[in-house]
């Protein structure tokens, strides 16, 4: 019996981990679709998109039958609740790419506007935390995932000064307000996505310690 | 290799198993029938012999002297039954108690001596078993008595008692034990209102095996109740009982006294029978539905 | 009401073989404590040890300090009999007294410990099968029918009332629904939540999600020895013990 269940956990293993494969490259694209202004890049995240929500459904469905038909315990039980919460920031992730895509469709519909913002810097951050939360889960390496934690303060710091830098070239210069608001967007797509690597990593500590860190604490059961 | 089913050998094969079957049927049903003939047979000659001679002054009156007709043998009917009556009060309680060691408390050396000991008692002729309480009990007292009697008869009945006790103990599984003891229900209290009640019918079926075996027993009493003539109410003078009574008669030369004794046979069956059944209606009346 | 049990340096023998080895254990009153572990571990060697029913197995013997509330099991001069009217025992098996009707079978313990009083004792009867959840099925034929004469289920739940009768302060159970059906074995196990109000109870199970079910404490034994006691949330999603999160897991036993 439990080289059937272990059978099944590698499975879920396996599918999350494309699915990470799935948004990290959707992330990538809308960056490429951003740095080229080229429309192919955002054409290809919105095509994925189906994929990845697929993946949800399936590994969804995959960990309800784990739990009801072998009623694990212990670190397994942890396993599969953490897989069902990464699913879900994943298609979140997801989500994200496909918002970023979409505003780059915008901004390559107008005359390009150079602004004091270094989206792809942002990007790359974003894209580590996120390589970083999966490698982790796919190590069951807690250390790695507190990495990712540490990293979510500077992506904020990012997000937080493009908002002040932005706001004041939108007051200065009213003309690149459509292009401002667009890069301010993307922006705070990217920050979500950040936040979303931070929720995997908090779910990875869970799974593999046992403590629930959410929100800052650190909770064992006592 | 499982042969199919319509194969002529396995029709062979069917047909020789049933026959097989039936067979051993005919020979157990046989058997059974076997059993039962002699016994049927025993009680029917009896019957024809006997009853001729019974009426109501042969279960009234006591026996007349030589040469007299007429008589009867009432004083052994009613010895018998107080000899008995003694042999069962004696016996049937240390037979039991001597199970409930042997089941219970006897794992060791002294159980298997014990064990032992009993089956060399039941294997010891019953003529042996006379001799010696007349010499422990008779000659001390320098009077013959039913109590003497009584005491030989116990000692033929206790071994029974005891191993058909010991085993229906040791059926009475163990759950049941755990059960009662784990209620706070003391040992010695558990093996008598559990265990034993639990084994009840089978020490029950035991006690009346031993006690039909020594209604009949003749050689014992030789020396120990004797025999009288009269009636004798005094359990510490010789006292008159069936089997004597039928003994005295049988190898006397007189007709009278012959059908007499065949009389005396068919009474004394009679009581066993009356007795075993009596034992079995009340018993069973206390039975529940489902009880085993 | 229920009272705690403090077990403190128990250890148990079967001849010269130590099966139980200094075994400290603090059981809550008015909870239900699980001990759980794979076949041959010791648990059901120790719940017999709490009721001096292990002493019954010819050369067994154990020592230590075991504490029923404020008497002491196997303190100098306490009378076995005595702890084991304190302290029930369930097992594994229905074993309902054969030739006794279900009435009683529930008075038995009653009867043998030298009750007389008939009213007192249609009373406690009928409570007890009341808390057994078995009243309402027997109450008609409860001195026509023997106890033998039930289904499984109702068996052990007559054996449950009969413990009950006696009005011990803790409750010990071996296995009790391993020989029933599901529909049974949930029924006994609903009982065993509802009878922490009024008892301590512990129970021996070798299936793990009933343990997760049914108790509030769970003790993890290990060839003789007690591994792992905590919450039984805390077993069975943490664990501090590999070798507990090893045997709930099913990697082994």
């Amino acid at each position: 019996m439990r080289s059937r269940f272990q059978q099944g956990l590698d499975e879920l293993k396996e599918k999350l981990l494309r699915m990470g494969g799935l948004a990290e490259q959707s992330i990538d694209r809308a960056t490429e679709a951003y740095r080229t202004r080229d429309a192919k890049f955002c054409q290809m995240v919105f095509t994925s998109e189906a994929d990845i929500n697929e993946s949800e459904r399936v590994i969804d469905e995959l960990a309800l039958d784990l739990l009801a038909m072998q009623q694990p315990m212990a670190v397994d039980l942890r396993f599969i609740l953490a897989v069902v919460k990464i699913n879900a920031d994943l298609e979140r992730v997801g989500d994200q790419a496909v918002n970023i895509a979409q505003r780059v469709l915008d901004l390559i519909s107008e005359p390009e506007v150079p602004l004091p913002v270094d989206i792809p810097r942002m990007a790359a951050s974003v894209t580590t935390m996120v390589q970083r939360a999966l490698e982790s889960f796919l190590d069951g390496k807690a250390e790695i995932a507190e990495a990712v934690l540490q990293m979510d303060n500077v992506v904020d710091r990012m997000k937080d000064e493009a908002f002040v830098v932005l706001v004041q070239k939108m007051m200065s210069d009213p003309h690149v307000t459509r292009a401002a608001l667009n890069e301010l967007l993307i922006a705070r797509n990217l920050e979500r996505i950040a936040d979303h690597a931070t929720n995997i990593a908090e779910d990875v500590i869970f799974w593999v310690r046992g403590a629930d860190v959410r929100h800052g604490g650190a909770h064992y059961r006592s | 290799m499982l042969k199919k089913p319509g194969d002529a050998s396995t029709l062979k094969l069917s047909l020789w198993r049933r026959g097989m079957n039936q067979a051993a049927n005919a020979f157990a049903i046989g058997a059974a029938i076997l059993v039962i003939v002699p016994l049927m047979a025993i009680f029917i000659y009896l019957l024809i012999k006997g009853v001729g001679a019974l009426n109501w002054a042969f279960l009234t009156q006591t026996p007349k002297p030589v040469g007299e007709a007429g008589g009867g043998m009432a004083n052994a009917i009613v010895g018998s039954g107080v000899i008995l009556g003694i042999a069962s009060v004696i016996g049937i309680p240390m037979g039991i108690g001597c199970g409930i060691y042997l089941a219970e408390y006897g794992r060791g050396r002294f159980g298997d001596l014990v064990r032992f000991t009993a089956d060399v008692l039941n294997g010891v002729p019953s003529i042996v078993i006379g001799i010696a309480v007349y010499s422990l009990i008779v000659l001390r007292q320098k009077h013959f008595s039913a109590f003497s009697g009584g005491i030989a008869l116990s000692v033929m009945m206790i071994p029974t008692v005891a191993r058909a006790t010991e085993e229906m103990l040791l059926m009475v599984p163990n759950n049941v034990r755990e059960a009662a003891l784990g209620l706070g229900i003391p040992k010695w209290r558990t093996t008598l209102s559990i265990s034993l009640r639990t084994a009840s019918a089978g020490v029950i079926t035991g006690c009346m095996l031993a006690f039909a075996r020594v209604a009949g027993e003749t050689a014992p009493l030789l020396f120990t109740a004797f025999g009288n003539q009269y009636w004798n109410m005094n359990l510490n003078q010789p006292t008159a009982a069936l089997p004597l009574q039928i003994f005295t008669y049988a190898i006397s030369p007189f007709d009278e006294w012959h059908k007499q004794a065949w009389a005396g046979a068919l009474i004394l069956i009679v009581m066993i029978v009356a007795a075993v059944a009596a034992v079995r209606i009340t018993t069973s009346r206390g039975a529940l539905k489902g009880a085993s | 009401m229920g009272v705690g049990i403090e077990v403190r340096g128990l250890n148990a023998w079967y001849g010269k073989n130590l099966a139980l080895k200094s075994i400290d254990m603090t059981v809550a009153a008015n909870h239900v404590t699980a001990v759980i572990g794979p076949s041959g571990c010791g648990k059901s060697t120790f719940v017999r040890c709490l009721n001096r029913m292990h002493e019954t197995i010819p050369e067994a013997r154990a020592e230590g300090l075991v504490k029923v509330g404020d008497m002491e099991v196997y303190g100098d001069g306490t009378d076995p009999v005595e702890i084991r009217r304190r302290i029930g025992m369930v097992f594994q098996k229905p074993n309902p007294f054969p030739t006794m009707s279900i009435y009683d079978n529930v008075a038995a313990g009653l009867r043998l410990n030298g009750f007389r009083n008939r009213k007192q004792m249609d009373e406690l009867v009928e409570r007890s099968l009341k808390l057994a959840a078995l009243w309402d099925e027997v109450k008609d034929m409860l001195h026509k029918k023997s106890g033998a004469s039930l289904s499984g289920g109702q068996q052990q739940r007559l054996c449950i009332a009969r413990s009950l009768a006696v009005e011990p302060e803790v409750l010990l159970m071996d296995e009790p629904a391993s020989a029933l059906d599901p529909i049974s074995t949930s029924k006994i196990e609903e009982l065993i939540f509802q009878l922490k109000q009024h008892y301590t109870v512990v129970i021996v199970t070798h299936n793990m999600q009933q343990a997760a079910r049914v108790a509030e404490f769970t003790g993890f034994f290990l060839m003789g020895s007690l591994i792992e006691y905590d919450k039984t949330e805390k077993i069975f999603t943490t664990p501090a013990d590999k070798r507990t999160e090893d045997y709930i897991t099913g990697r082994f036993g």
